[in-house]
C-alpha cells in the first residue's frame, strides 16, 4: 500500500456514556478496494463508519479519507464521498426522481437521474413517493443517492440488513459492478456470506476492536485449517462420544446436525464410521466444508455472529 | 437551485398554509364583514397576518419530523450545511405562502368587494419579513424541543398567545389592558397592527412602518442565528438545557426592549386605535342598536 490508502483509521476510540463503543480501531483501505467490517450488532461498525463519514467525532485517534479529515475538510470532503446510512430516510412525499434530482443538485459533478434510475432498476418507480417503495427499492434508491456525485469512496452501512435473500443478491450485483469501476468501498455487515462474496479484505470487529484482518482466504487459513464436518444420523447422540473421536478439536449439536471440527479429517471419518457401527446408528448425511468466516468468528470470540 | 428543489417536499404542508387561512378568510368575512365593504380591508389584514403566522407551525413540525426520521442526517453527508438547510426551509415556505396571499387578495376583491388594495409595497414587505420571522421562530422551537410531542405542546402554547393576544382574532383595542401590555411584547402584534395600518389607513407608506419592520427584522435575525446555532442533525442528540436557556434568553431581552420603547412611545396603542376607528363608523351603529 504505497501511498495508495484511500481510507486510514488509526486508534479510534469512542464512548457513549458508560459504553465503550470503540476501543482502538485501526485499519487502512487501499484505493479501489472493497473492504468489509464484519461483526455482530453493537460491535462498533456503524460508529467507525459514521466517524469516517464525518457524522460523529472520535474521542481519540484519527481518520483520513483520500487524505482529508472528515471533520475539517468541509465540502471538499463531502464531494468525494458517497454514503448509504443505516438509520435514515427521505421525506415520505418525495418522489424517487425528485430525490435523485435534489441530491444531484448539491454537487458540481453528478450522474444524471435517468442513468441512475436505469442502473438501479427504479425506472418504473421514478414517480413513486418514497413512502410507497418496498424495503429493497428504498435501499436501491439509497445506493443510487450514494453514487449521485460519482464519489471516489463509498460507505455502505449494512446495505442489505432486513432484506430478503433475493433482494440481497440484487444489492450484491450492484456492489460487484462498483468494484469493477474501481470505487473504494467500505461496507459493514453482519452477514458472513456478504463479506466473503464481496470483500477483498475483511476486518472482523467485536466489542470495539478489530480482532482479525485479512482477505477472506487468509482469515480462513489462519484459523488453523480446521475442517467442519456436518453429520446427521438416524438416532441422536447424547453422550458426547463424537467429541472424543480422533482428530476432533471441537464439536456441537445444531438442530438435528452435529458439527465436528477436525484437524485430521481422514482419521476422524474412519473413527466416526466405526463409532456408528458400534452404536448401531446410521448416517443420514455427511458434509464437509472448509472453515467459513463464521467459524473464524466463533473461534475468535467464542460467540456466534447472529444474535 | 437546490433550495428551490427542497421546496417540493413541502407538499404536505399546503393544508396549513392554504386551506386553514382561506377558511379563516371566509369565516371572518362571512361573519364580521357581511354587508360592510369598509371592514373588509381590516379583516383581510387579520387573515393575512394569520397566513403569515402559520409559517410558525409548518416549519417547526417539519424540521422535527425530518430530524426524528433520520432524514436530516442523510443531508449532513452532502455539502449542505445547517444554515443552507434552514434557509432553504424558510425560502420554500415563503414561496408557498405567496400564492395563498394572492388568493386572499383576489377573493377579497372579487367575492367581498374590497375597494382598494392599500400600499402594495408595504404589504409585500410586511408579508415577506413576517413570514421569515415566524418561520424562524418555528425553527427555534424545533431546535429546542427533543420530540414531536414537545414541539406540538410548545407550539400550541405559543400559537394561542399569538392568536389571541396579537389582534389577529380579537382586535387589539378590545383586549383587556393587561393583555394589551403583553401584546406589545409579541412580534405577532407588530405584524398584525402593521398590516392593519397599511390596509385600513390611507396614505400609509413603507416609511411609516419603521418600528413594525424593525421589530420583525430584528426578531427574524436573532431567531435565525439562534436556530442555526442550535441546529441538530441527529435524532438522538438532545438539546442541552443551556440551549433552551440561550433560546429563551435571546428572545426575551429583545422583546423587552422593543416593548419598553413602545410602551413609552405609545405609538402602537395609537395606531391600533386609528385602525379600529376606521372600522368603527360602520360597526358602531350596529353595536349600539
Amino acid at each position: 500500500m504505497l501511498g495508495g490508502a484511500a481510507i486510514e483509521v488509526l486508534n479510534l476510540t469512542k464512548r457513549y456514556g458508560n459504553v465503550e463503543a470503540l476501543r482502538g480501531v485501526s485499519f487502512s483501505v487501499s484505493e479501489g478496494e472493497v473492504f468489509g467490517l464484519l461483526g455482530p450488532n453493537g460491535a462498533g461498525k456503524t460508529s467507525t463508519v459514521e466517524i469516517l463519514e464525518g457524522l460523529r467525532t472520535p474521542d481519540s485517534g484519527s481518520v483520513s479519507v483520500c487524505g482529508l479529515d472528515p471533520q475539517t475538510s468541509g465540502d471538499e470532503f463531502s464531494h468525494i464521498i458517497g454514503a448509504a446510512l443505516q438509520s435514515t430516510a427521505l421525506p415520505d412525499k418525495m418522489r424517487v426522481r425528485e430525490a435523485l434530482d435534489l441530491f444531484g443538485s448539491f454537487y458540481p459533478r453528478r450522474r444524471g437521474t435517468p442513468e441512475l434510475l436505469k442502473r438501479f432498476g427504479l425506472e418504473e418507480k421514478r414517480n413513486a413517493f418514497y413512502s410507497q417503495l418496498s424495503g429493497g427499492q428504498k435501499q436501491r434508491l439509497a445506493l443510487a443517492l450514494a453514487l449521485v456525485n460519482d464519489p471516489r469512496v463509498v460507505f455502505l452501512d449494512e446495505p442489505t440488513a432486513g432484506l430478503d435473500p433475493q433482494v440481497r443478491r440484487e444489492i450484491y450485483d450492484i456492489v460487484e459492478e462498483l468494484k469493477k469501476e474501481k470505487k473504494t468501498i467500505l461496507l459493514t455487515t453482519h452477514y458472513i456470506e456478504e463479506a466473503e462474496k464481496l470483500c477483498d479484505r475483511v476486518a472482523i470487529v467485536d466489542q470495539g476492536k478489530v480482532i482479525a484482518l485479512g482477505t477472506p482466504r487468509e482469515l480462513k487459513q489462519r484459523s488453523g485449517a480446521v475442517t467442519r464436518i456436518t453429520v446427521r444420523m438416524t438416532k441422536p447422540e447424547t453422550n458426547g462420544a463424537l467429541c472424543k473421536l480422533e482428530g476432533v478439536t471441537e464439536c456441537r449439536a445444531e438442530a438435528d446436525d452435529y458439527l465436528l471440527y477436525s484437524t485430521r479429517v481422514p482419521r476422524t471419518i474412519v473413527a466416526l464410521v466405526k463409532h456408528l457401527e458400534e452404536q448401531n446408528n446410521e448416517l443420514v448425511s455427511l458434509e464437509m466444508s472448509s472453515p467459513s468466516l463464521e467459524d473464524i468468528f466463533i473461534e475468535l470470540t467464542g460467540r456466534r455472529l447472529r444474535d | 437551485m437546490s433550495r428551490m428543489r427542497l421546496a417540493m417536499r413541502n407538499r404536505a404542508f399546503l393544508f396549513f398554509s392554504l386551506i386553514m387561512p382561506l377558511a379563516f378568510l371566509f369565516i371572518y368575512m362571512g361573519i364580521f364583514g357581511r354587508g360592510k365593504v369598509q371592514a373588509v380591508p381590516y379583516l383581510l389584514a387579520e387573515v393575512l397576518a394569520l397566513t403569515v403566522m402559520g409559517s410558525f407551525w409548518g416549519l417547526s413540525v417539519q424540521l422535527v419530523t425530518f430530524r426524528e426520521q433520520g432524514i436530516l442526517r442523510r443531508f449532513r453527508v452532502t455539502p449542505v450545511g445547517a444554515s443552507a438547510m434552514l434557509a432553504s426551509s424558510l425560502l420554500s415556505n415563503y414561496v408557498l405562502t405567496l400564492p395563498t396571499i394572492a388568493i386572499e387578495f383576489y377573493l377579497s376583491r372579487q367575492v367581498f368587494n374590497m375597494a382598494g388594495l392599500g400600499d402594495i409595497l408595504s404589504i409585500f414587505v410586511l408579508v415577506t419579513v413576517g413570514t421569515v420571522t415566524f418561520a424562524s421562530l418555528g425553527l427555534i422551537v424545533a431546535s429546542v424541543t427533543n420530540t414531536m410531542q414537545e414541539t406540538q405542546i410548545i407550539n400550541q402554547i405559543i400559537w394561542f398567545v399569538f392568536l389571541f393576544i396579537s389582534g389577529a382574532t380579537i382586535p387589539f383595542p378590545m383586549l383587556p389592558g393587561i393583555a394589551q401590555k403583553v401584546a406589545l411584547f409579541l412580534p405577532a402584534t407588530y405584524l398584525v397592527s402593521g398590516l392593519q395600518r397599511v390596509m385600513s389607513e390611507r396614505n400609509t407608506g413603507i416609511m411609516d412602518l419603521g418600528v413594525y419592520l424593525a421589530s420583525l427584522v430584528g426578531c427574524a435575525l436573532i431567531a435565525f442565528v439562534i436556530s442555526a446555532q442550535l441546529f441538530r442533525w441527529e435524532p438522538e442528540a438532545k438539546a442541552p438545557r443551556r440551549a433552551k436557556l440561550l433560546a429563551a434568553s435571546a428572545i426575551i431581552p429583545f422583546l423587552l426592549l422593543g416593548i419598553w420603547e413602545n410602551l413609552n412611545g405609545d405609538l402602537r396603542n395609537h395606531a391600533m386605535k386609528d385602525l379600529q376607528s376606521i372600522r368603527e363608523p360602520y360597526s358602531l351603529e350596529r353595536i349600539e342598536r
